[in-house]
């Protein structure tokens, strides 16, 4: 009998998965064209966004970036042989007014120093993957920039001539040894670059300054009022007991704070004048405005919340009453309220002639709303946490803030990054509010460009304008958050 | 002790509230600049260029003040107020003076304790309708839908010409000029009403104004004009003086090409007494001789600001009508200089 049986000795070649499923054909049937359904759903969203494209793109394309005015862009919309175009010279003529409102032309560089030094300040705490090295460098760099533009004389000659020194060296450090054996180094010893977050610590006082102006040693005297609360703990720790020194270290920086901060600086300055030319807030608008407001409401909101749902889950009758009342009340109340309370009842309670800054009302308005809403989405962390996560950090004798810090926190923020990032996203698209009260934030400002004559009926530029420049922050910052919760995932997906 | 301190503070600062409030003039004086109240936006009257100088009618007002208290017309500070921040900012002394497109009213006058000191606009509410509705009159818009700035009195006048005139319409409210134009352009309503000055400077901008009528008929009285807080008279004299001055110049031929030449002196006494060549007006005022001059010269008269930001050589194009000369048929009637 003859054997029939075949066995393959050798592999098939791989052959190209068939034509209908591979490719972009493939692809588009799997995705666009799967099914009767599908494929009418498929047809009818071209059609749409066909629809949309062909009526924005003609308008949108438009040669009016140097029209003079309303008038002008209509006839070289007319000219261009188009019916109807965007008229894109006043975005030419104001867009500088947007970013700025009225801070001097001359003085601009501040705020533009003010904005690249946030992001050195930001990196070591935002991003992980950043080498000290870098990071300095990184600030010496943007220092270095900054002093082209501001002016010539010997002492900045000096200042240039330090900076390019300083990120010669740590460049060709950067360059010559890489991470790994760094790491090596820093194991076996070797000195480290101090920690960048000084200069975080540092742009905190650094960033009134630069906005405001005036004389350097106030923001230096205030910055003492943390050494002086500190000092207090110190010294008196040893001889009153741990709560009554801190309850002196906390009242003693208020008090130099109210009455002190003033004169200090002052007396120092009259010996030793450093000043930047003092810009008054009303002279503050535009996109300069909202990204102040934001970007300190939301930089103090965060510590305050998770305090505030600490509190809230506090066993302290006090403090748990204190925080629910703040919590309630203030999430009862529309921001709209608060911003009108911060603009005319301040203003009718306190004397005539106080200056009490609009804008730190705000930005103190703004801060305590957002500190509602946080508190409550930090609660919302903290509750998902099973119970044996805070049994645990009692079984291995950690006390309160310890156990926060090292256990709880960690864990409960992690899970709210989502609910803080839309919250600070909602916080900063409040900001434009503040046209309500009279303050110039870039909706402000569209009126009152509007309000010249040439530009008087001029609405889709500007808006359009204005969301595309809080879309790139409010992006930005989802994006962040997307990026976050990737780097802290550790479960195994 | 202690109260004792606090009530010595307290007294400190009422005084001191009692002082600010009493001698505007000094405080102006002493800050070397003048806060003036101006809308943070309108037509014509007030908005800031692309460098940040604010121009317009009611600022050429707050200009007129500056120079002549000051001696310098830029030394303002423009706070821009809205519609709900304007009274407040006035009372609390944030403000030294508002000249906002204010309608004077007697509640505003007497019970929001402020004192107007003039009228330097007399405006009245308005219709304005598309050509193509074939209306020639207010009385003819029974049953029109109507474009409608809400919480403004442009409301209430409204209700009360319809009902008046026994006719229907139904609102449709919106918020802001610039959203009221784009309704009204998108035919949301028929009718859009508002302010005739506010009326024409919208028509202005149409790609075809000449499809849009401003109906004859004026419904409302808004005389608009700077108001300061009560209780500090001087203050209140100087600036209905420096309003005064600007329209007086007008009436007696005094412009700012001319009031060099004039004030040199001239055979009529009342030029002379303005322009501070005879008697002593501006020290009546605490001020010295050469305020109108300043005041004129930081903007023109009354006619050359109104020909400047509104007149009918602009793009708004409003005619004088009401706010001519009162010997030009108009009603603007300055009380004399003597």
């Amino acid at each position: 009998m003859k054997d029939v049986s075949y066995v393959r000795t050798e592999m098939l070649p791989e052959q190209d998965p068939p034509a209908s499923t591979s490719g972009v054909i493939g692809w588009m049937r799997q995705n666009l064209f799967d099914g009767i359904s599908n494929s009418i759903l498929t047809l009818a969203s071209l059609a749409f966004i066909y629809w949309v494209l062909s009526h924005f793109i003609p308008w949108f394309w438009s040669p009016t970036w140097s029209g003079g005015s309303l008038n002008q862009c209509r006839e070289i919309v007319a000219e261009a042989g188009k019916e109807s175009g965007a008229c894109w010279g006043v975005i030419n003529e104001r867009w500088p007014q947007i970013l700025y409102g009225f801070y001097p032309q001359e003085l601009r560089w501040r705020p533009n120093l003010a904005f690249a030094l946030m992001f050195v300040a930001l990196i070591p705490i935002l991003f992980s993957m950043i080498s000290r090295r870098m990071n300095w460098f990184l600030l010496a760099l943007v220092l270095f920039v900054a002093t082209l533009f501001v002016g010539s004389g010997w002492l900045l000659i000096v200042a240039q001539i330090a900076l390019v020194a300083a990120m010669v060296w740590t460049g060709w450090q950067i360059v010559t040894i890489n991470g790994a054996d760094r790491a090596e180094q820093i194991k076996g010893g070797a000195k480290r670059l101090p920690n960048p977050l000084f200069f975080t610590a540092t742009y905190v006082f650094l960033m009134p300054w630069l906005l405001w102006g005036g004389s350097i040693w106030a923001p230096i005297a205030t910055a003492l009022g943390f050494a002086v609360g500190w000092l207090a703990y110190r010294l008196l720790s040893p001889i009153i007991g741990g709560l009554g020194a801190l309850i002196v270290a906390i009242i003693a920086p208020v008090i130099w704070w109210l009455f002190l901060v003033g004169p200090v600086a002052a007396g120092i300055n009259a010996i030793l004048p450093i000043e930047l030319e003092p810009v008054q807030s009303r002279y503050f608008g535009g996109l300069l405005l909202s990204i102040t407001i934001g970007v300190v409401a939301i930089a103090v909101s965060l510590p305050l919340g998770i305090i505030l749902a600490l509190g809230r889950q506090s066993d302290l009758l006090l403090v748990k009453w204190m925080s629910v009342g703040f919590i309630e009340f203030i999430r009862g109340v529309p921001l709209i309220t608060l911003l009108f309370v911060a603009s005319f009842l301040l203003n009718v309670f306190m004397p005539p002639g106080t200056n009490f800054d609009i804008i730190l009302r705000v930005i103190i308005m703004a801060t305590l709303f957002s500190a509602a809403y946080i508190a409550e989405v930090v609660r919302g962390g903290l509750a998902a946490l099973p119970k044996g996560q805070y049994e645990a950090a009692d079984a291995l004798g950690l006390d309160y803030w310890k156990a926060q810090r090292l256990i709880i926190m960690p864990q409960a923020l992690k899970i709210s990054i989502p609910g803080i990032v839309s919250t600070f996203i909602g916080l900063f698209k409040d900001t434009t509010l503040v046209s309500i009260i009279g303050l110039l934030d870039p909706i402000g400002l569209s009126n009152s460009i509007r309000a010249d004559v040439n530009w008087n009926g001029i609405v889709w530029e500007l808006y359009g304008f204005i969301a595309l420049l809080f879309f790139i922050f409010t992006f930005s910052m989802s994006r962040y958050s997307m990026y976050l919760e990737r780097r802290l995932r550790t479960d195994h997906r | 002790m202690k109260k004792s301190v606090i009530l010595g503070a307290l007294t400190v600062a009422g005084l001191a509230a009692g002082a600010a409030s009493a001698a505007t003039l000094d405080d102006v004086k002493a800050r070397g600049k003048l806060n003036c109240g101006v809308s943070t936006g309108l037509v014509g009257f007030a908005a800031p260029d692309a460098n940040g100088e604010w121009d317009g009618f009611d600022v050429g007002v707050c200009r007129a003040v500056a120079a002549a208290t000051l001696g310098d017309p830029t030394a303002v500070e423009f706070v821009p107020t809205t519609g709900k921040t304007r009274f407040t900012a006035l009372a609390s002394g944030e403000i030294d003076m508002l000249a906002r497109n204010t309608t004077w009213t007697f509640t505003r006058d007497v019970d929001l304790k402020f004192e107007f000191v003039g009228v330097n606009y007399y405006d009245g509410q308005g219709f304005m309708v598309p050509k193509e509705l074939g209306v020639s009159s207010a009385k003819e818009l029974d049953g029109a839908t109507v474009c409608i700035q809400t919480g403004t009195t442009t409301e209430l006048n409204l209700a009360d010409f319809f009902r008046a005139n026994n006719m229907s319409y139904e609102p449709v409210p919106i918020e802001t000029n610039a959203e009221a134009q784009q309704q009204y352009l998108a035919g949301a309503c028929d009718v859009y009403t508002t302010d005739a000055s506010g009326l024409a400077a919208t028509r202005a901008t149409f790609e075809d104004p000449s499809a849009h009528v401003v109906l004859p008929e004026i419904v409302s009285k808004e005389p608009l004009g700077p108001l300061v807080r009560h209780g500090d008279q001087e203050w209140g004299d100087l600036v209905r003086w420096t309003l005064n001055a600007l329209i007086s110049a007008e009436e007696l031929g005094i412009t700012s090409a001319n009031i060099e030449e004039l004030s040199a002196g001239t055979d009529n006494p009342e030029i002379n007494r303005i322009l501070g060549t005879e008697g002593n007006l501006g020290e009546m005022l605490g001020l010295d001789a050469e305020w109108a001059k300043r005041a004129i010269m930081a903007g023109g008269n009354y006619g050359e600001l109104f020909a400047k930001n509104i007149g009918e050589s602009t793009p708004i194009g409003l005619a004088r009508g009401l706010n001519a000369q009162w010997k030009d048929g108009g009603i603007l009637y300055s009380p004399p200089f003597r």
